[in-house]
């Protein structure tokens, strides 16, 4: 439970810092939280990090601006990864189809550092924290439609170093 | 004569006219958006035996195809020629025979063999009409280069017709795709420019994209994922990988310069993307741009003074013009939409590109400062553009939703004879070997 007090504990520090008006609060990122330590995740596992904090944070067109739906998925980033010290994350970022290849190559780059930069500016040490671009090369959502191009326009936090 | 192929035993050599050689100029001009194309009858070759008549049936087979796929040729069916292979073999061309099938050039030839069992093809081109001679050669190379032979005849007929260099003797590279939309397993595959001598050069273990040919066609650059960090790797077409190490990012979007010392990339640091020359013999770069933008997708002029490339430092992805040496920028696209991919032209004459209009993808061409913009296909998705080693023809992919497939198309710079290629898979990134020497 010690580590369950930290990330309390962290989360309050990161949402002080925080100005956004209209985030989602730290009162409904908690209860997840506890969903997961309750499930019985493998510590330190992808699958604890997905139900405990998230694991996918989304984008907007050409775009690696962090969301803020976005900041609060990566404040729980933070501080899973602060009850989790062991781990290292590669962030992948990803693009939709909708751009030729190798710029979208560059855009899933820039979007992956995006979500790094943020994590370090929240207190995670940068060298715990990989990228790497997939472009639009491992779509999440198959189809030719917006609601497809949404989905695929991502960041995913993935748990071990660049394979 | 010149000396061609891995053995040095594909040779070409000019035959003795039959015919008065031509005066008068049988051409086909192909600046225009649409042509007529030339009726063209390829007899098929002459053998003094069974096996040596299916030879020469296939060679004439391969050359009428490579000509109807320029959309410059209509070939007529062998079925209404009236002289028969034997007798053009023998007495030469009686062109009042010719005439009455509407054939306005003709193409005949022999295959006969060499004590060692290579292959001796002669060919003639004749204007029917002027009943003149307009071209005869003599290749000899082995069993195996049949199809070599028959593409190289091909070329010499084009380039007399059209006074273009041809662009049949070539190789196409690409990405077979297979799979899932979500989990595509990539391949690099080459084949012939008709689809024939198909094979794949990586296993689908790891992703490959955008294979690009060096001068030499035999070495290829392309991204692989196989080693952790996305990088640049060297395949050659048997197969041989090497990596292009000493880079500390992810590269990407490798092109040769036209003389295959230089390498232009995409070096991706702390999420931002520049370009870097790297030099091939001294393993040194040098950097091209430097600045928060992405900068991508290079492509040398022929001279190998210029580079054009893909930025969006202008707050939209756009084309931009500068000194493979280094300096300023310009930027030359300035149409509706968001543009990528270009591809300097082996002619110099032109760039193709990728434009991006609302839920349209067009392939387009314009002049290196910008000016007379075309596009010349438009669809859901047409990606990748990159010219044949004549500057005449535009290679790229298509993806069609409906179909669920992606697969290669050709068409003409003038924006006329969208063709697709066969592959046996799904196909991207297409690239166009140098004609073969």
């Amino acid at each position: 439970m010690r580590s369950l007090a930290l990330i309390l504990s962290l989360l309050v520090v990161a949402a002080c810092s925080s100005t956004e008006p209209g985030e989602p609060t730290l009162d409904t990122a908690v209860p997840s939280l506890n969903q997961g330590q309750g499930a019985g995740f493998s510590p330190g596992s992808q699958a604890a990090l997905q139900a405990e904090a998230g694991d996918t944070v989304y984008f907007a067109f050409d775009s690696s601006a962090i969301r803020a739906e976005s900041q609060a998925v990566l404040r729980q980033q933070a501080a899973w990864l602060e009850a989790n010290p062991g781990v290292i994350v590669t962030i992948a970022g990803h693009a939709d189809e909708r751009g030729t290849r190798e710029y979208n190559l560059a855009l899933g780059e820039r979007r992956a550092d995006a979500v790094r930069s943020y994590l370090i500016g929240i207190g995670v040490p940068g060298d715990r924290i990989r990228t790497i671009s997939y472009g639009e090369e491992r779509p999440a959502m198959a189809g030719d439609n917006e609601q497809a191009w949404a989905a695929n326009r991502r960041a995913v936090t993935t748990v071990g170093a660049v394979s | 004569m010149m000396r061609i192929g891995r053995r040095g035993l594909l040779q070409a050599a000019v035959v003795t006219p039959l015919a008065t050689p031509a005066l008068a100029q049988l051409t086909v001009t192909i600046d225009r958006g649409t042509v007529r194309p030339l009726p063209i009858a390829v007899s098929p070759f002459y053998g003094a035996d069974a096996a040596l008549q299916d030879e020469g049936r296939r060679i004439a087979e391969v050359i009428a195809a490579d000509l109807g796929s320029s959309g410059l040729f209509r070939t007529i069916d062998p079925l209404a020629y009236i002289q028969s292979p034997a007798d053009l073999a023998a007495s030469g061309p009686r062109f009042a025979e010719w005439r009455p099938i509407n054939a306005e050039a003709l193409v005949m030839g022999q295959v006969s063999t060499l004590a060692g069992g290579e292959r001796v093809v002669d060919f003639r081109l004749f204007d029917v009409f002027a009943g003149s001679e307009l071209r005869g050669l003599r290749f000899t190379g082995t069993e195996a280069e049949w199809r070599r032979i028959a593409h190289k005849i091909a070329d010499e007929i084009y380039a007399r017709i059209t006074s273009e260099t041809g662009y049949f003797d070539t190789r196409i590279v690409y990405v077979a795709e297979d799979g899932p939309e979500t989990a595509r397993v990539k391949r690099l595959a080459i084949m012939d420019q008709d689809g024939a001598n198909h094979s794949f050069l990586t296993r689908g273990d790891a992703l490959v994209l955008t294979p690009r040919f060096a001068p030499d066609g035999t070495t290829i650059a392309y991204l692989t994922y196989a080693y952790g960090q996305p990088q640049i790797a060297l395949i050659d077409t048997g197969g041989n990988e090497r990596l292009l190490g000493g880079f500390e990012g992810m590269t990407f979007s490798p092109r040769f310069s036209p003389d295959g010392r230089l390498l232009a990339l995409t070096l991706a640091e702390g999420g931002n993307s520049d370009l870097y020359v790297y030099d091939r013999r001294s393993e040194t770069r040098r950097r091209l741009t430097d600045g928060p933008g992405i900068d991508t997708s290079p492509s040398f002029d022929p001279t190998g003074g210029q580079i054009v490339f893909n930025s969006d430092r202008g707050g939209s992805p756009q084309l931009y013009v500068m000194p493979s040496g280094g300096g300023a920028a310009q930027r030359i696209s300035f149409g509706q939409g968001r543009y990528g991919s270009p591809a300097w032209s082996p002619r110099g004459d032109l760039i193709a590109f990728v434009n991006q209009q609302g839920s349209d993808f067009h392939i387009g061409v314009m002049r290196p400062n910008g000016a007379d913009e075309r596009l010349l296909t438009r669809s859901y998705m047409d990606e990748g553009p990159r010219f044949a080693p004549n500057g005449r023809v535009v290679i790229f992919s298509r993806t069609d939703p409906q179909r669920g497939r992606t697969r290669l198309y050709s068409i003409d710079v003038t924006g006329y004879n969208l063709r697709e290629l066969a592959t046996p898979l799904d196909a991207s990134d297409p690239d166009w070997s140098p004609l073969r020497r």
